[in-house]
């Protein structure tokens, strides 16, 4: 287990330059009534890392230390070998999508025009978007298949439909580092596992680096390489979700009792709560 | 509706707007005590007609006016467009967050201790504005964040304290050349001098280009602090140079015009619902539609009770307050 956690990037026929690799090193931050102890991870191109634990176990603030935004009191985050908090707020736009879910629009945009603003930090001095730029609008659209809901105000279409805009947005940007901030609130089974299914399709083919922070246990196994346990601050597992996912681990942290076994269609482990 | 920004549609729409002006502006000169024909608008325009006194109404009387109405317009629907953007609010305005009655008492206070400095009245009403508008915007900050409603409210309780101290100093100096209440809570246009004109027109034109520059940088504001920041936006740098402009556009305003309302938050709403929210289409239709709007409200005010006059800031209360009301009951949910 270790050695696939070490091993060198996988290389692939095509890839250029989104190939990426995230090495997160002993981040440390304080808040005045919460500390996270040093942390760290790596993550290899095309991979899909998720972040669990409880509320205010820290899940949050990893990710926005990890997206270079929020500077961590110690230790550093690499992208491709570039400390992330070095770079100025544009360039690091260029490399690095961060979404989350609560944003309040008081003021509607259709949904292209919405996904459009994923290419703010590429237009440079102009004004406008260039045809490149719209082409990346189009693609994005069409990867969330937001592309019959172009003309449509973000307002009105449905939370999950405005969820798959805001991952279109966060595509647009074309980074080498997508962020996800519980990308899979108030969706249903069936549109949280076609968004999870969709982010973890992507970074294997545009070969992006995928963090998501989620409440979702089961998704996660199911779904992601590499899973971080935080507590209070603290990473207190981190590996493949069955090396992560244990029963006990699992019971003292979210205090309740659970079993875990196998789900006997994809083999990976499955979280069960049962009732005290 | 959206009109998608692309250079070409903004330029476009630049252009029908300019038209669109330009006939109200036309429509306004023929317009008042004496009705003129166009004929005679144009050649007086053109200091070329048969009468003089056509000559006198149209290039002394009422086309002074109407620039002033038009850049006064163009100012205020620009500078209530900016703060809708920084502030996250569709009901901020200049006039309804107190801004507008800073700058008054700041021109008010020039007049007083600068007496005949032209610049000095437009200069400290940009002051007054900047204060005014640090001041509500702090009280509207909840928790590092800003609360609508706090902030409105801030501004309203603010308005009417300015408008008190307001009164007070007029008070004091009712033997003065300042002028009276009603134009500077109110807001008119029925006098303007060519020294106030030249100062109005380069800074009003280079406020609203400059602003234009950061118009895009606005529309990824209108997404949340956060979301902007996370998209390589600098956003104390742009709130603080915003923040700037729109004091400038509204100070000026002021300082020669009176505390015209309404027009902040009336204009950027039609702009909204003909354009959409994207600023690159949306502050050039602020601008014009602010510009058309003032005129269309003041060649009212001058008309309506002829040969009296309203002051032009009661025309776009009557029109904005019930706009004010809608969105007021159409964001609280």
């Amino acid at each position: 287990m270790g050695s696939w956690h070490n091993s060198a990037p996988r290389q692939r026929e095509g890839e250029g330059p989104l190939e990426a690799r995230l090495q997160v090193e002993n981040v440390a931050f304080r808040y005045p009534h919460f500390e996270l102890s040093p942390t760290s991870f790596e993550v290899r191109p095309g991979e899909l890392v998720a972040i669990i634990g409880p509320n205010g176990s820290g899940k949050s603030t990893l990710l926005e230390i990890a997206s270079g935004h929020l500077k961590p009191l110690a230790g550093c985050v690499r992208l491709d070998g570039v400390d992330l908090h070095r770079l100025p707020a544009r360039v690091r736009a260029q490399q690095v999508g961060l979404a989350r879910q609560e944003t309040i629009l008081l003021f509607s945009f259709e949904v292209r025009e919405f996904v459009r603003q994923g290419r703010h930090p590429h237009l440079g001095r102009s004004l406008f978007e260039s045809a490149d730029d719209e082409r990346w609008v189009d693609w994005a659209m069409e990867k969330t298949s937001l592309t019959a809901f172009a003309g449509r105000r973000v307002l009105e279409i449905s939370s999950g439909e405005f969820q798959r805009a805001v991952l279109a947005r966060t595509l647009a940007q074309r980074p080498r580092l997508v962020l996800l901030d519980e990308p899979t609130a108030n969706l249903d089974i069936g549109y949280q596992i076609e968004m999870l299914r969709l982010v973890r399709q992507l970074a294997a083919s545009e070969s992006f680096v995928a963090v998501i922070v989620t409440h979702e246990l089961n998704l996660a196994a199911e779904l992601a390489d590499y899973l971080l346990l935080l507590e209070a601050g603290r990473c207190l597992a981190q590996g493949k979700p069955e090396q992560v996912l244990q029963s006990g681990l699992l019971s003292r942290v979210f205090r309740t009792p659970v079993v875990v076994d196998r789900n006997p269609s994809s083999g990976r482990p499955r979280v069960t709560w049962v009732a005290p | 509706m959206t009109v998608t920004a692309t250079r070409r549609n903004v330029l476009a729409l630049t252009l029908a707007l300019s038209a669109g002006l330009a006939v109200v502006g036309l429509g306004a000169l023929t317009v008042g005590g004496v009705h003129l024909p166009l004929t005679e608008v144009w050649s007086g325009l053109r200091a070329a007609g048969s009468s003089a006194e056509a000559t006198i109404i149209v290039r002394e009387i009422r086309l002074p006016r109407i620039l002033l109405a038009m850049l006064v317009g163009a100012a205020l629907a620009v500078s209530g467009t900016a703060l809708q953007a920084l502030l996250r609010n569709p009901l901020a305005d200049p006039y309804v967050l107190g801004i507008s009655s800073g700058a008054a008492l700041g021109a008010i206070v020039a007049l007083w201790i600068g007496g005949r400095v032209a610049t000095a009245s437009p200069l400290v009403a940009f002051g007054g504005a900047l204060v005014t508008m640090t001041w509500v915007y702090f009280l509207g900050r909840r928790a590092g964040r800003l609360a609508s409603y706090t902030l409105l409210l801030a501004g309203v309780i603010t308005a009417s304290f300015l408008s008190a101290v307001i009164l007070f100093v007029l008070t004091l100096l009712s033997t003065r050349d300042v002028r009276g209440t009603a134009f500077w809570l109110m807001g008119d246009l029925s006098v303007v001098t060519e020294t106030q004109l030249g100062i109005l027109i380069p800074v009003v034109g280079a406020g609203i280009a400059v602003l234009y520059g950061f118009a895009k940088d606005l529309n990824v504001l209108l997404l949340g602090e956060e979301e902007a920041a996370h998209l390589g936006v600098n956003v104390a740098r742009v709130g603080t140079i915003v923040y700037l402009l729109a004091s400038l556009l509204t100070g000026v305003a002021v300082s020669v015009s009176g505390a015209i309302g309404y027009l902040g938050l009336l204009v950027p709403h039609l702009g909204r619902m003909l354009v959409g929210n994207d600023h690159r289409t949306l502050l050039p239709t602020a601008a014009l539609g602010g510009a058309i709007v003032l005129v269309l409200s003041d060649t009212l005010a001058r008309t309506v009770v002829a040969p009296a006059e309203l002051p032009v800031g009661a025309v776009t209360a009557l029109a904005g307050a019930p706009v004010f009301i809608y969105l007021l009951r159409r964001t609280a949910g």
